[in-house]
């Protein structure tokens, strides 16, 4: 059971090692703030959708199942654009066009296809929670190595004085490129290193 | 007017790449960049959907959506037009042209989940843009999603002979590759 969980958070990371979700990944993680509070929506739309889908598991024709899992989790993206845009109406405005286009957003889509809708519900309440914990984990991450190298801040503070030179190139979209690529080959040669 | 139409196409394609800039599409951009061929077949697929789900969505967002005053169902509307379109698109192009469906085929039910179609959907409302604005808009951006494309796959066949370090293999080494297009397509910042 505690397996569901974890999975997501390193060995199956849905970001750094299944290569999922790599849009917003790259879009909204200029800073820390953005990057965690991408993850935190995009889990939000994961855990109901997994427990949605896992709930119809077995009402719905294997058919249509695609589309009636692209209209519940458009349902629940909705559901979250509209509570973002009236209580955190800052983060909102950053995130921008990223937040409907959680919808196509392959993690979600692809728990639904894979996990949920042949698990119960409890497992696939973990399963969503584990994979949007380590979705958040790496965004924040990105966004943290893109907030420090490229502003010198963390979460808008400074961190090296009013001396330091910010690498602005890493707050641009060619360095969301390279800090995603460089901080999977990392991972990969700490997995190598490991085995 | 036409300094207008040329603004918003070249301002599409180079400017605000889809791709480089904006970071739309990025799952098809690493997913079919292996061979310069299934680049550009990816590439029409989505020059195609993309012209015709955007004039689809504007028509029904200023025509349903905004007259019944329920423009909370963007999102919800325009994920089902497109996932329709695609699966439409595909039935008539495996009827009328079976040669172009043998090439094109593969890639379209990889379209329903690219960001970019749904993504450039939403942007034509939200930036207010006429139906010909709209039509120009979504040409310029597929025109530059397809250029990236095509772009990536070229070095992608050169870098297969190249020695790179292992852990920097595969998806890892296409994003740095992307990161140096990215900064080079910096250089057009400006330029409209």
């Amino acid at each position: 059971m505690l397996n569901e969980l974890t999975k997501g958070i390193f060995r199956e990371n849905p970001l750094l090692r299944l290569l999922l979700g790599t849009c917003p990944s790259l879009a909204v993680t200029s800073s820390l703030e953005n990057g965690f509070g991408m993850g935190a929506a995009t889990t939000f739309v994961l855990l109901c959708s997994n427990a949605m889908i896992s709930l119809l598991k077995g009402i719905v024709p294997s058919k249509v199942r695609i589309p009636v899992f692209i209209v519940i989790i458009a349902t629940f993206v909705t559901i979250t654009d509209l509570s973002m845009s009236a209580y955190v109406p800052d983060l909102h405005k950053n995130l921008g066009l990223f937040i409907p286009l959680i919808v196509v957003n392959c993690i979600i889509l692809g728990r639904a296809e894979a996990f949920a809708s042949k698990n119960g519900i409890v497992p696939s309440l973990l399963d969503g929670l584990g994979m949007g914990i380590g979705f958040t984990m790496a965004l924040s991450l990105i966004g943290s190595i893109r907030e420090i190298l490229g502003a010198g801040t963390l979460m808008g503070a400074s961190l090296f004085g009013p001396s330091y030179q910010p690498f602005l190139m890493f707050v641009l979209p060619a360095g969301a490129f390279l800090t995603l690529g460089l901080t999977m080959g990392v991972m990969n040669w700490m997995e190598k290193r490991k085995a | 007017m036409m300094n207008d139409i040329v603004v918003l196409v070249i301002g599409a394609i180079f400017v605000n790449n889809f791709v480089l800039a904006r970071f739309l599409g990025i799952c098809p951009f690493v997913g079919v960049s292996k061979r310069v061929g299934d680049a550009v077949g990816m590439g029409m697929a989505v020059i195609f959907v993309m012209i015709l789900a955007s004039v689809a969505s504007w028509l029904t967002f200023f025509y349903v959506l905004t007259p019944l005053k329920i423009e909370y169902m963007t999102t919800i509307a325009f994920i089902l037009i497109i996932a329709s379109l695609v699966q439409f698109v595909e039935n008539v192009i495996k009827k009328m042209a079976p040669a172009l469906y043998k090439s094109l085929g593969i890639y379209l039910p990889l379209i329903t989940t690219n960001c970019a179609v749904l993504g450039i959907a939403l942007l034509n409302v939200q930036n207010g843009y006429t139906l010909t604005q709209t039509v120009l808009h979504a040409v310029g951006a597929s025109v530059g999603f397809t250029m990236a494309l095509v772009l990536l796959a070229g070095i992608r066949e050169r870098l297969e002979r190249a020695d790179i370090p292992p852990s920097l293999k595969g998806a890892p080494i296409t994003f740095i590759t992307s990161g140096l297009l990215a900064i080079a397509f910096m250089g057009f910042i400006g330029m409209v």
